[in-house]
């Protein structure tokens, strides 16, 4: 199918079959590879995205379900992101593969909760695995980034 | 690791031709090439490097900026920072501008100089480079010191470098831009000055930091999986159901009516399905029927092996001593003290799933991936395509995580890339995804470990005499290093072991048990359940004799001369708090052990939340010898103990007649956000050489929190994980 997908504030005409998980388009079609691939089950958040500011699994939403929806990735974050900030200050990120979907999901937590406690980050980001076990420097970073954007 | 012995390659009918034999020659050690080194063997093929004058591990732009060549990948651990501050260190160089590349293939420059062959691995990238790059580092330093006597016709000894500024108490001074060609002229001191540690002004500080986090963190880094190439394909394998099956027949007819897949064929692991994109390449899979010959798999059940390895371990079948001193014909008469300790299967489960880039065309190809052991999988697709192992170029990309995994002694990823690859020919690029289910299911495991202990308590509560009993599987089978006696791997950690040093009659055995399924090295490898077994065994005989467990290691370690043991014991215990009290319902738990030769101890408190353990506050405190990045070996320590007590807590592959239970996240467990610990990490002020700091932390987290437990519950552990599915 031919499908019209808003992303990072651009629509962009993508031919692929109805059923495509969204990740795949983005990263197969539209070679926007910042989103990984890491269980196709919504189970790690290494896939992570907003959708309408949702934090949404890329790897289990077919692109039929888009149409007319915001969808921001790590590419939309832009790179100088208070939370990118954090990361770097921190250097939270070890293998970093799962790093865009820790930040998607940072971002979208930030923007509903301006100042989280360590439950509500707890809460937050326990969809999204980290392998090398930079839980608490994703931690401080939140924090670290929730501070700058409320100053 | 030594790749100069027999390797088990995956030939699949290729008619041998000359090149195969040389090839052969040279993985099964024949004499064809009398004369040549096993470097030059494993180098066959290979391109003559063109690096510039500051020789293979450095590269100086004409802006001055320093590029530092890592013969190493960087995969989570920091070593690419590591290794660059070593050079910077000794060079002078200005850090903030300093950069790290990753080098290419060739055993004969990158060879890591603890193993024999070009690889990452054993916690060893910053240990076997220490000295190659401080010379390094130190050389080049000399050029330009050398250079700028000459330009400005001063004795050498009056000249200084600082932050990439070469200076003259007279006032003149330069840049690295500004001597750059009449250095590069200039050849390099045989044996630099290397500085005296105390004089460091990078190393062990807290500017030595990670290079890549900014592109870490905005989607930018380069990972195989994501790499596209024109004219790209993707493929997929449906891999056995059942390990060591094989592919009977076939029907691809639903397969190739998919959109978007190219080509379907058979090759050794399985069935290949190639297409234009991963999506279609999945779809292809999925509508694929495979029929399996399954006379030869592993049929068994979980439950079954470790009733094997119960009974091999009674037995002693074919067992072989690892440590046996003292008189042991008497030693253990009496009364004994027995134990005896079951450990499951683990995944690496790296978060990026194992996946490759192949190109070939007839003699030439190249990889390009996340590549760990670089001569093995040179020689390993050499093999497989009858192509000189130096001839195979690779780019070695960022891997998400491997924990071991991606150093598999067959290559059998990299070789099913390769033969794919082949197939579809002309040089076309080939990337391989597995799934996550083919990551998890795919084998390659943590073996299945039984201990079995048995511990005659001298009348002042201290072991006199340990018998000692290991059954597992070898890592190191069919791996082309050279074969000891037994496979130390397997009993790393209680070989060595101040406590058995400090018991007078020690009978210390390993039998290994075999399967169809494969293992493999997973971060700490031995000390994973050696660790467990030796420190749980510790706390539970202290507590037999009433003695505080921190005062019984004390004991231990002094009878043993284990300084370093004592001195982490002593840090972590001042550190934490021991003996403080704490809210009911908590409990401190302590474990110390030795690992690729660092020592570690760690102070875990415990309490139970919902019928699990669950871990708040680890005070972790390390020797790891000079530590280069303070903030990376606590990164390691972070890391490595939220790994080991994921696994401790959760960590299970288990079989049902041979078949994975666990596909996924979903049914394999691992420590998430809301279950990890906060870590405290000290580091014991050193002098030595650096030792490692990516596997130490590891092993240590889960008999600390067996021994917390052991106060909390009252009850010891025999098994892991502490929590059962």
């Amino acid at each position: 199918m031919s499908i019209a997908l808003e992303i990072n504030g651009e629509t962009l005409q993508v031919e692929a079959e109805a059923d495509t998980p969204l990740l795949w388009v983005l990263r197969d079609e539209l070679k926007m590879t910042g989103s990984k691939f890491g269980c196709g089950i919504a189970q790690c958040g290494a896939c992570t995205v907003h959708a309408d500011g949702q934090p949404i699994r890329s790897c289990s939403t077919p692109i039929e379900a888009l149409a007319g929806v915001k969808i921001t990735t790590i590419e939309g974050l832009g790179g100088e992101h208070a939370l990118q900030a954090a990361w770097v200050k921190h250097d939270v990120p070890q293998c970093g593969y799962c790093q865009s979907g820790q930040i998607m999901a940072a971002a979208a937590l930030l923007a509903k909760t301006p100042r989280p406690t360590d439950a509500d980050i707890a809460a937050a980001m326990t969809g999204n695995v980290c392998r090398c076990g930079a839980y608490q420097r994703i931690r401080a970073a939140i924090k670290d980034a929730a501070a700058t954007m409320s100053a | 690791m030594n790749i100069q012995t027999k390797l088990s390659g995956d030939r699949t009918g290729l008619a041998p031709t000359r090149r195969d034999l040389v090839v052969g020659a040279l993985v099964t050690g024949s004499a064809l090439l009398v004369g040549c080194s096993p470097m030059d063997l494993l180098n066959l093929g290979a391109k003559k490097l063109d690096f510039g004058a500051f020789g293979p591990f450095i590269k100086i732009g004409a802006d001055g900026a320093v590029t530092v060549i890592s013969k190493h990948i960087e995969f989570g651990q920091g070593t690419h920072a590591g290794l660059a501050a070593i050079v910077a260190e000794e060079l002078d160089a200005d850090w903030s501008t300093v950069k790290v590349e990753q080098s290419a293939a060739n055993v004969k420059v990158y060879g890591n100089l603890l193993m024999g062959a070009q690889g990452t691995g054993g916690s060893t990238a910053i240990a076997n480079s220490w000295m190659q790059l401080r010379k390094a580092g130190a050389g080049a330093r000399a050029m330009f010191v050398n250079a700028a006597s000459a330009k400005w016709a001063v004795p050498a000894a009056e000249v200084s470098v600082k932050s990439g500024v070469v200076s003259h108490p007279s006032g003149k001074s330069a840049t690295f831009a500004d001597l750059l060609a009449d250095a590069g002229k200039i050849t390099p001191p045989a044996e630099p000055v290397l500085k005296d540690p105390k004089t460091f002004t990078l190393i062990g500080t807290q500017a030595v930091r990670r290079k890549d986090s900014q592109v870490k963190s905005d989607g930018t880094a380069v990972y195989t999986q994501d790499i596209h190439m024109p004219d790209m394909l993707t493929a997929m394998v449906a891999h056995a159901p059942l390990f060591g099956a094989k592919v009977k027949s076939f029907d691809d007819s639903e397969a190739l009516k998919v959109k978007g897949v190219v080509q379907v064929f058979k090759i050794s692991s399985g069935v290949a399905v190639v297409a234009q994109n991963t999506w279609a390449a999945k779809k292809g899979r999925d509508a694929l029927q495979v029929t399996w010959d399954d006379a030869k798999a592993e049929k068994r059940s979980t439950a079954a092996i470790v009733e094997e390895y119960k009974k091999i371990s009674a037995a002693r079948e074919g067992s072989k001593p690892f440590d046996v001193h003292g008189d042991v014909a008497t030693g253990f008469s009496g009364d004994l003290t027995n134990f005896g300790f079951d450990f499951p299967y683990l995944s690496h489960a790296s978060m990026e799933p194992l996946n490759c880039v192949a190109q070939v065309d007839g003699q030439k190809v190249k990889l390009t991936y996340g590549c760990q052991g670089t001569t093995m999988d040179q020689t390993a697709v050499g093999m497989a395509l009858g192509v000189l192992p130096g001839a195979i170029e690779i780019e070695t990309l960022f891997a998400g995580g491997s924990f071991g995994r991606r150093a598999s002694p067959s290559a059998e990823y990299v070789v099913e890339c390769a033969l794919i690859a082949k197939k579809i020919g002309g040089f076309r690029p080939v990337k391989l995804v597995w799934d996550r289910e083919d990551d998890m299911t795919g084998g390659r495991y943590r073996p299945m470990v039984r201990h079995d202990v048995a511990i005659k308590v001298g009348a002042d509560g201290y072991p006199a005499a340990w018998r000692h009993t290991v059954v597992t599987q070898s890592v190191m089978k069919g791996v082309p290093m050279p074969q000891g006696k037994f496979d130390a791997s397997a009993v790393e950690g209680a070989l060595g072991s101040p406590y058995l040093k400090a018991t007078p009659v020690v009978d210390g055995h390993v039998a290994l048990a075999d399967s169809p399924v494969p293992v493999l090295w997973w971060r700490s490898v031995g000390a994973t359940h050696t660790a467990f077994v030796m420190e749980h065994v510790i706390d539970q005989l202290a507590a037999k004799a009433k003695i505080d467990p921190v005062d019984y290691r004390r004991a231990l370690y002094k009878k043993a001369g284990a300084d370093r043991h004592l001195a982490v014991l002593e840090l972590a215990i001042e550190k934490s708090g021991w003996g403080s009290a704490l809210p009911a319902g908590t409990a401190r738990g302590i474990a110390v052990h030795e690992s690729f030769g660092s020592v570690v101890a760690q102070v875990a408190e415990v309490t139970m939340k919902d019928g699990e353990p669950c871990v708040g506050r680890v005070v972790c405190a390390v020797d790891c010898g000079i530590a280069i990045s303070p903030d990376q070996v606590a990164a390691q320590m972070e890391g490595g103990i939220v790994y080991g007590l994921s696994a401790a807590l959760f960590g299970a592959i288990t079989l049902k007649d041979g078949t994975v239970e666990q596909r996924n996240f979903d049914g394999y467990r691992v420590l998430r956000h809301n279950e990890a610990p906060t870590v405290e990490t000290y580091i014991v002020a050193s002098g030595a050489n650096p030792t490692g700091a990516g596997e130490p932390g590891t092993p240590v987290i889960a008999p600390a929190v067996a021994n917390a437990l052991l106060v909390l519950t009252g009850k010891a552990t025999a098994s892991l994980p502490f929590v059962k599915a």
